[in-house]
């Protein structure tokens, strides 16, 4: 059982016997008044989307979704491909239902594909994944100026701002549930 | 590693100077009217019951919601002008204006009410941005401005429901839907071109405000909101004690009927509240309005450490 104190973007909860995901979410708190959780949730099963607000009285089901263990393999046009590794089944998802995560995919990487019974419907990726920076300026040594930041390019194409250190051809860490740089990886 | 950190706290460098220059400044003003600085315990044994708002525990005792009550009793004591910056705790409280620790500026004014105050906020935003060496058309960021020459607008509460809402302020209340509405309707529109004194609450919605002598449904307090944030809250004070009591055992059973812990009845408080001279008070929360002279809408940005970094 999920508290509205746990509502997060990406939280998965089932209302009326669905699966639901939170695509937004907003905490506020007008003057001393009650604690609000405002909420943009998209239907998994149909993609229809709602805002709602909750109090924190509040109290929601998990969504009853099975994750199983999946390798991505390719993209193909709007199409996703995703196979497990110990039964070669593969499974597919739509650009729409993998969403954000699509900035982290890189090729062979395992996720966790969710199901609601036999439905395959989205995607849950490793807090942290390791990408290689395939666009940056290079590094001026002597640059000092300790709070500069520069836009750089990772494989999947996804942008990011980066320390002036990071150059091409490196890994760093991205912490996919802000999308922000971490650290650089050595390897 | 450590270049890594050094860089995420460098890229705040801006903002850390933005927010020290801003303390100094608010400590020249306060001086500048003979207020005296004080400090008073963070670890408290009692705090102010309200139905909203809840406290972090410390061994036996309570981390500050706010200052508020020690603060009273200095007043009633005779310390007639004084202010705090300190910090305050709240649990489960997180989001682009909350942290659960955060730093709360407080004052209290023998002698006025709340809407002395009211002009008191217009003066300290003015000493500020002066000091800071802006222009009174404050850039807020995103290319707008906030007009910060006085007098900002003051609009009753009652009013902003007529304004801003589909329901009026007493059906709201009756529906049980205020805080929605308040939250999603009417603060987004408020203090967008220049700052905006939300004023007049239900009795019920202030707890330790005075009752207007006008109209003894309404209490005494004010929301001061700046581009759609609030800013500051504040009231003239009640000094009735029996009637603080009762107040408060009203908190303690909203509190109750949520399943919230229920605090210990301020004792101390209440007793000093007997000398507590007619007087007004406000709390201002001070990463907001750095947040405002930074030009951000995160409060993430304002401060050198979040606890999800430590």
């Amino acid at each position: 059982m999920y508290e509205a104190s746990d509502l997060r973007k990406n939280l998965k909860i089932q209302i009326d016997g669905e699966p639901y995901v939170v695509t937004d979410f907003q905490f506020s708190k007008p003057g001393k008044g009650q604690a609000l959780y405002r909420c943009k949730l998209k239907n998994m099963l149909t993609g229809a989307q709602f805002e709602r607000t909750f109090r924190s009285v509040d109290t929601f089901e998990p969504a009853d979704l099975n994750e199983r263990r999946m390798q991505y393999l390719y993209r193909e046009e709007n199409k996703y491909c995703f196979m497990d590794n110990e039964s070669y089944e593969q499974v597919y998802l739509t650009a729409d239902q993998v969403g954000e995560a699509a900035n982290f995919l890189i090729e062979n990487i395992d996720v966790e594909i969710l199901f609601f019974g036999e439905q395959p419907l989205g995607v849950t990726l490793p807090n942290f994944v390791d990408l290689t920076v395939t666009k940056a300026e290079p590094w001026i040594k002597g640059d000092t100026a300790a709070g500069n930041s520069k836009p750089i390019v990772v494989e999947t194409g996804y942008q990011l701002q980066a320390p002036p250190f990071i150059e091409e051809g490196e890994k760093i860490r991205i912490d996919t549930r802000t999308g922000e740089y971490v650290t650089r990886v050595k390897e | 590693m450590y270049h890594d950190e050094r860089w995420r706290l460098a890229r705040k460098g801006e903002f850390l100077r933005v927010r020290a220059d801003l303390i100094q400044a608010v400590r020249r003003f306060f001086v500048a009217y003979d207020f005296l600085e004080v400090e008073t315990p963070i670890r408290l044994l009692e705090i102010a019951p309200e139905s909203s708002i809840e406290a972090v525990s410390s061994e036996d005792r309570y981390l500050q919601t706010s200052p508020e009550l020690c603060m009273k009793r200095l007043l009633a004591a005779g310390y007639g002008r004084i202010f705090q910056i300190s910090k305050c705790f709240r649990r489960k409280e997180r989001g682009n204006l909350h942290l659960p620790e955060f730093t709360m500026l407080e004052w209290y004014e023998e002698g006025a009410d709340y809407k002395t105050l009211m002009e008191r906020c217009e003066d300290l935003l003015l000493f500020v941005t002066c000091e800071l060496g802006r222009d009174a058309m404050l850039d807020i960021g995103e290319g707008r401005q906030l007009c910060l020459q006085k007098p900002w607008e003051r609009i009753t509460l009652d009013e902003a429901f007529d304004r801003y809402s589909s329901l009026s302020l007493y059906e709201a209340l009756r529906r049980d839907c205020f805080d929605e509405i308040l939250a999603i309707d009417i603060e987004p529109n408020l203090g967008i071109t220049r700052p905006t004194f939300l004023y007049d609450y239900p009795v019920e919605l202030g707890s330790l405000a005075r009752r207007s002598p006008a109209d003894s449904k309404t209490a005494e307090r004010f929301e001061l909101y700046l581009n759609g944030m609030e800013l500051a809250n504040a009231f003239s004070e009640l000094t009735d004690v029996d009637e603080q009591r009762c107040r408060f055992e009203e908190e303690q059973k909203r509190r109750a009927d949520r399943g919230l812990e229920v605090y210990p009845e301020p004792r101390k408080f209440l007793s000093a509240l007997n000398h507590l001279p007619e007087s007004a008070g406000i709390a201002l929360g001070l990463d907001r309005l750095v947040m405002l002279f930074c030009g951000t809408r995160t409060i993430d940005d304002v401060v050198a450490f979040t606890p999800e970094l430590l």
